[in-house]
């Protein structure tokens, strides 16, 4: 994999500067890469990668596993969209198995989630089914654990 | 009332603790302190080589080993020194597995050194070897190597500092704490020195996989007529990260190997069974482990360096090992002050140069065995800490 790429996708607040030492090339050249690679759509955006469970009044997330009926032209890009285009919707992907679309959803309450499905994603045309599965607690997100505190967990001892 | 001070041996007495150790009990009493202090790797051992060791202990392979190592395992350091460093010593009666790096040392140094010899050790340097030379009866020798030379051991130098009582040569390369390493024409040019006095070299090459800047470590025994008086000390901490499971081994003549091979066998009997069975599957399947945290450290020395440079901590390029060491004399503190000031103002701890002999004044070592989060978040502060201080003597 690309080193620049790995290294952004680990923490985005990595300067070029900062970049260009790491990786042994020049600055101007890491600035290139990364403005080549936000025009051809490969860097998407930078996000900052946030432990709700340590913000008061924090919202709840569930993962909604859905079985849907594809199109007949377009598959199942066309009801995909259409889910997509919810607010409620952080994240979404097409599976491979025993149901079709893995939908995370936000929202302030389990009420809040509860309705969304209810009221909202059951009766799109095409969906045939529903499981919605609440998150309780996050570990990892996107490599790093949310668990350990850095400094805190380094168990090595000074020895000599 | 037991007076303890009639039993306890005399030399012992007057050995030091180590300086490193002080800063670390500053930092354990301390929250949110960022250790660049630490001198073992931060990755855990590779799994494929902790299930090697998992499944002999499954297998009950819990009896001890043979006594210079299990033949599987010295034929397998054989062929990886061969392998990765060009020189041959037979798995027969060329190698000893001992309990880490640290036991190598101390057994080599007790077998050459007889009382009243002399020992050279090349400084700033790793601590523990002055200690030994002094328990093995031997007088410890300084030579001050210098950052205007890259902390590498010129010939001059050694020439300057050998006495008709000095019998052996610490070698300690690629170097803790200073990062420095000795190339092929600096291991040439002092090797002639070391053959026209007669000296025997211990060679410390722990940490030989962990070299950067397209550099391979080349040993001195490669040179030659060097094998022959030359004693190479090595193992599995630093390159595989495997400090806890305490493995490491001697290269060297069969005569010196065979008298070594007693002191080992009755202090130690043999190195723990289930590590070496783990270090078996390391240097059949850990090549490609080595590359991949070589290449993190790598990024992590590139990062740690630029940055110094730029906040005004002169600090020459290492090229192996896991450390920097920066000279901090422009801020007008001693590596004392300056290692105590900024882990109790910055919450940053980092080593005193001095911790690695009376030379390493204006020094500190910084360790990258951390991970690049903490590394970027520590050098901000170090950043801040120069800062505060130019203010400071402005002001």
């Amino acid at each position: 994999m690309d080193k620049l790429l790995e290294l952004l996708s680990e923490n985005s607040s990595f300067t070029n500067k900062e970049l260009a030492l790491m990786l042994g090339e020049p600055e101007d050249y890491i600035a290139a890469q990364i403005k080549e690679y936000e025009q051809n759509g490969i860097i998407k955006g930078y996000q900052a990668l946030v432990d709700w469970e340590k913000v008061p009044d924090a919202m709840v997330t569930a993962i909604i596993e859905l079985k849907v009926t594809p199109k007949k032209e377009t598959g199942f890009d066309e009801i995909a969209e259409q889910i997509m285009a919810f607010d409620e919707v952080s994240s979404m992907y097409l599976m491979a198995g025993s149901f079709d679309l893995s939908v995370f959803v936000n929202g302030k309450t389990m009420q809040d989630v509860a309705s969304f499905v209810a009221r909202k994603l059951s009766c799109i045309d095409g969906v045939i089914a529903t499981a919605t599965h609440f998150m309780l607690k996050a570990y990892k997100i996107g490599g790093v654990s949310l668990t350990d505190d850095d400094s805190a967990s380094d168990e090595r001892s000074m020895v000599l | 009332m037991i007076d303890y001070d009639n039993f306890i041996n005399e030399s012992i007495k007057q050995v030091k603790p180590s300086g490193i150790r002080k800063f670390f009990d500053i930092a354990v009493e301390m929250d949110n302190v960022i250790s660049l202090s630490i001198g073992e790797p931060d990755f855990q051992t590779p799994w494929h080589i902790r299930e090697a060791g998992i499944r002999s202990l499954e297998k009950g392979k819990t009896w001890y080993s043979p006594n210079r190592g299990f033949a599987k395992l010295t034929q397998e350091i054989s062929e990886y020194y061969k392998r990765r460093f060009n020189v041959y010593y037979s798995a027969e009666n060329q190698v000893i597995v001992t309990v880490g790096g640290s036991e190598g040392i101390d057994l080599a140094l007790r077998t050459l050194v007889s009382r009243g010899d002399e020992v050279l050790i090349p400084q700033p340097a790793f601590v523990c070897y002055d200690p030994l030379t002094y328990m093995a009866g031997g007088t410890p020798v300084f030579i001050e190597t210098k950052a205007e030379n890259r902390f590498r051991l010129t010939p001059e130098e050694l020439e300057s500092s050998i006495t008709d009582k000095t019998k052996v040569l610490i070698l300690p390369f690629p170097n803790n704490p200073t990062g420095a390493i000795m190339e092929r024409e600096d291991l040439e040019a002092i090797s002639k020195v070391i053959i026209k006095h007669d000296l025997f070299v211990i060679s410390d090459e722990i940490y030989g996989e962990l070299t950067y800047g397209g550099k391979q470590h080349v040993s001195i025994a490669e040179i030659e007529g060097m094998k022959e008086r030359t004693i190479i000390v090595s193992g599995f901490s630093k390159a595989y990260a495997m400090t806890g499971w305490r493995l490491g081994y001697l290269l060297g003549p069969a005569p010196v190997m065979d008298q070594i091979l007693k002191l080992h066998q009755y202090g130690i009997m043999s190195s723990p069974t289930t590590a070496q069975y783990a270090a078996i599957e390391a240097l059949k399947n850990g090549d490609d482990d080595v590359a991949i945290m070589r290449k993190d450290y790598d990024m992590r020395r590139r990062l740690i360096v630029g940055k110094l440079n730029e906040i005004g901590l002169d600090c020459f390029e290492p090229l192996g090992a896991f450390y920097t060491f920066p000279c901090i004399k422009s801020t007008g503190l001693t590596s004392d002050e300056f290692a105590t000031r900024l882990v109790k103002e910055k919450r940053v701890a980092v080593v005193p140069g001095t911790a690695f002999g009376d030379c390493g004044e204006g020094y500190v070592r910084i360790s990258y065995a951390q991970s690049l989060k903490n590394i970027k978040t520590a050098l901000k502060r170090i950043e801040e800490f120069v800062e505060e201080l130019k203010n400071e003597s402005k002001g």
